[in-house]
């Protein structure tokens, strides 16, 4: 309760949040508005958003509507980023919790496999699993996941570290109580704040890595993203610039209400900064 | 008009604070040679009068009105220009924490030189001269060696006095100590006092010394200014506001300083011993491929024994292994040798089964409770892993809580809802929740202040009566000892120097360590003659 009236008195974070939703019902509405397949075939290719009442956006250089990719482009942009950053933020709080919290032989472990996959560049290791793997959309979001946990891991670790030797981590100890309720009730929860920004950091890479790979043309060419959008425009990048640009705006305003949402979240879940 | 006047100050809070002024009408007059003691319990403002002396107001913080001046020139209307030159140069201070005070990546010397090379333009060379003359006047062992050493390599109270060094540096009018020994064995801050002391009347510089600390008060002061929520209830000279306190708040204060003679020897328990210590060792290495430093001898064959229903304290300075003893004692910490019995049983390497065994209170009351989890949840969580129902858990903590003097229906706030002494109340509830045989209390009241701290003893007591509880109590101060133990263990660089009934120790020291430490408890010809 206190921590939503702390979320709705800061004015960033209720932008972030209508823009998020404003994705959200994009991804919602978009069966409804263009019930036609919108890979599909529309009209003239390259016709300029406004010149025709029928493309308020405009067509791509295939003649396809590019409001109707946009919007369910919203969806795909949001599983991916939901998905992804799930897998990654699992993997790394399980990697970086158990390291910071027993330390020694886990800890040293544990984190040498982190900096394996850290030492890659994760695009050219994402590269490496949609080419092995094949870039179906499953595939797509899995990889990316993979390839974006060894930050959240380390940071989780670093909280850990400074966090059990707390007092209060002591106190539960002596109380009797087992290491998964140390890490998870006493711990983790003073950890997560932290984690819960950088999650945001990771959504929003994540919806950038998948449009990296569609401007490439790797990415699932079966689904509307907006990354293949803007992959499209490509080629007609100095004269109908308004292909890639569009979906660009789009993936800046979700990258930019993301990040927003995870910084009023942090502020409101820490009691502390609550007002009373 | 000579020294620093204040002249009825008063300073704005932030709106929505619990109070609107941190400062109504405080007048105060420091003279050259004088030491004032600026007295008050935390919030009382007197840190918001030095700050506002230095011109180093919080953001937030705003003059509403009255005059501060140094030697007849008015410093709130210093510019920012002015006050870099006045700093270090007309007005010094000297912090709590040296540490955080000094640059830990230069050396002393480098850092005490450039006083003079930034303010006075010496070379570098006259500087480091002076340094080290500086360094031989707060009598510093090895004046010469020091110069070159980091923050890091010298103890606390050579850090203090580096720091006393550099504010006297370039001859301030004024000096503004602020908890200056707060942070420092009692012996040493016995010397760090003198130190003040000696050079104060040297320089004839009007000092301003900020404490919490009667006895400290007693040692140093001329003149004392008590300070409560944000007024001035009491000055005078130091003699008679300590002698013949005229407001209540300051009776009331004095009151709540633990007198250092023990009460008579009370009935000590059952007598059957609870928890015995038995040639208790434990050995801190270096760990790492340099090992640079030699190990440290924690424990060094540590052996004593408490007996149901009574409190046996372990009094040393830091250093010397007592908060190692209690984090062994509680499973926190393993032995190198020897054996700890509780009950006449080892302590099981099992947490749950040694829960009931032993519980600690903590220290600080801001670090030793979850913050984002609600109070009764900590105190309940320990009954609930060792089986007890969640609906009898959360009885037996509003029970508890009403036990420690807390409202029962408070068991759903969050730990910053609550002040410090109540804290450490939630920490013994907390404690007793698992109806431990033996409480380890490290230093439970060290944090609290004065008056806090002796509702808190009162507690402990109280429980005691009632509960028969079997204390072990972890202190650095003997008067506090002195108040709650039936015995006392004397420890130095983990050895036991001397143990024995509180009053006979106290009363009739043998060991020379106990001896120098109780002639370094700060006011007691004053507090206790």
């Amino acid at each position: 309760m206190r921590a939503l009236k702390a979320f709705f008195r800061s004015p960033p974070a209720i932008i972030g949040l209508l823009l998020v939703l404003a994705v959200v019902v994009m991804g919602l509405v978009a069966p409804v508005l263009y019930p036609n397949d919108p890979l599909g075939l529309a009209g003239r290719p390259l016709q300029w958003p406004g010149a025709n009442p029928r493309f308020p956006l405009g067509t791509d250089p295939s003649g396809r509507d590019i409001a109707a990719q946009l919007f369910h482009g919203a969806r795909i942009s949001l599983l991916i980023g939901f998905v992804a950053t799930s897998i990654a933020v699992a993997i790394g709080i399980l990697v970086g919790a158990l390291a910071g919290f027993y330390g020694g032989v886990t800890d040293t472990v544990l984190m040498r496999v982190t900096e394996a996959f850290q030492t890659l560049p994760n695009f050219l290791l994402l590269l490496v699993l949609v080419a092995v793997f094949g870039s179906t959309l499953e595939v797509v979001t899995v990889a990316i996941g993979l390839v974006s946990w060894p930050p959240v891991a380390r940071l989780t670790r670093a909280e850990f570290l400074s966090l059990r030797t707390r007092e209060f981590v002591h106190a539960a100890r002596i109380q009797g109580l087992p290491d998964w309720h140390l890490i998870f009730r006493e711990v983790l929860p003073n950890a997560l704040p932290p984690v819960i920004v950088y999650a945001s950091v990771v959504m929003a890479v994540a919806i950038l890595l998948e449009s990296s790979l569609a401007f490439l043309q790797l990415s699932d060419p079966n689904v509307p993203s907006w990354g293949n959008l803007i992959g499209l425009g490509r080629s007609v990048l100095r004269t109908e610039w308004y292909v890639s640009a569009i979906p660009g705006v789009a993936i800046l305003l979700s990258i930019l209400g993301v990040s927003l949402l995870g910084q009023g979240l942090n502020d409101a879940l820490n009691p502390r900064l609550a007002p009373r | 008009m000579t020294g620093l006047r204040i002249d009825n100050l008063a300073i704005r809070l932030p709106k929505g604070g619990d109070r609107t002024h941190a400062l109504s009408g405080i007048t105060l007059a420091v003279a050259p040679g004088e030491i004032l003691c600026v007295v008050g319990e935390s919030g009382s403002g007197k840190s918001v009068t030095a700050s506002a002396v230095m011109g180093l107001l919080a953001p937030g913080l705003m003059v509403e009105q009255g005059s501060v001046t140094l030697n007849g020139q008015d410093l709130l209307a210093l510019t920012p220009e002015q006050w870099r030159t006045t700093r270090g140069e007309r007005i010094a201070m000297v912090f709590q924490e040296p540490m955080t005070a000094l640059n830990p990546l230069m050396t002393v010397g480098r850092q005490l030189a450039e006083m003079w090379i930034v303010h006075r333009g010496l070379s570098r060379r006259d500087a480091l001269a002076r340094a080290e003359a500086a360094l031989t006047e707060v009598q510093l062992p090895d004046p010469a060696g020091a110069l070159n050493a980091f923050p890091h390599e010298l103890s606390g109270g050579q850090r203090q006095r580096v720091m006393i060094a550099m504010a006297l540096a370039l001859e301030p009018e004024l000096l503004i100590c602020d908890e200056p020994t707060t942070a420092l064995d009692v012996t040493t801050q016995a010397q760090v006092l003198t130190l003040i002391r000696d050079l104060q009347r040297r320089h004839n510089t009007a000092v301003m010394f900020i404490t919490h600390d009667f006895g400290v008060v007693a040692e140093i002061a001329d003149r004392v200014a008590v300070m409560q929520l944000g007024r001035l209830v009491e000055e005078g000279p130091a003699a008679q506001v300590l002698k013949a306190p005229q407001h209540p708040y300051t009776q009331a204060l004095l009151a709540a300083v633990p007198p250092l003679n023990a009460p008579a020897a009370r009935l000590a328990g059952s007598g059957e011993p609870v928890l015995e210590l038995d040639g208790l060792t434990k050995t801190y290495a270096s760990r790492g491929i340099f090992r640079r430093r030699k190990p440290v001898r924690a424990l060094d064959g540590i052996s004593a024994t408490l007996r149901r229903g009574t409190t046996l304290g372990i009094v040393g300075e830091s250093g010397s292994g007592k908060s190692t003893l209690a984090r062994c004692v509680v499973g926190l910490m393993g032995l190198d040798g020897g054996a700890i019995r509780i009950a006449g049983r080892p302590l099981p390497p099992d947490r749950q089964k040694a829960a009931h065994l032993a519980q600690m209170v903590f220290q600080d009351p801001y670090a030793s409770l979850n913050p984002r989890r609600s109070v009764g949840a900590q105190v309940a969580q320990g009954p609930i892993a060792a089986g007890t129902p969640r609906d009898a858990a959360w009885a037996e903590a509003r029970r508890l809580f009403s036990l420690v003097g807390l409202d029962p229906d408070s068991v759903r706030r969050y730990p910053h809802e609550f002040s410090g002494g109540q804290r450490q109340r939630i920490g013994i509830a907390r404690a007793l929740a698992m109806k431990p045989e033996v409480l380890v209390a490290d230093e439970p009241v060290s944090a609290l202040d004065v008056s806090v701290q002796a509702q808190v003893l009162a507690l402990l007591r109280e429980l005691q009566a009632q509960l028969g509880l079997s204390i072990l109590f972890i202190t650095h101060d003997l008067r506090v000892a002195a108040q709650l133990c039936d015995e006392v263990v004397v420890m130095q660089n983990g050895r036991v120097a001397e143990a024995g009934p509180v009053a006979e120790v106290f009363t009739n020291p043998r060991h020379a360590y106990t001896q120098s430490l109780l002639a370094a408890v700060p006011g007691r010809a004053v507090l206790e003659g």
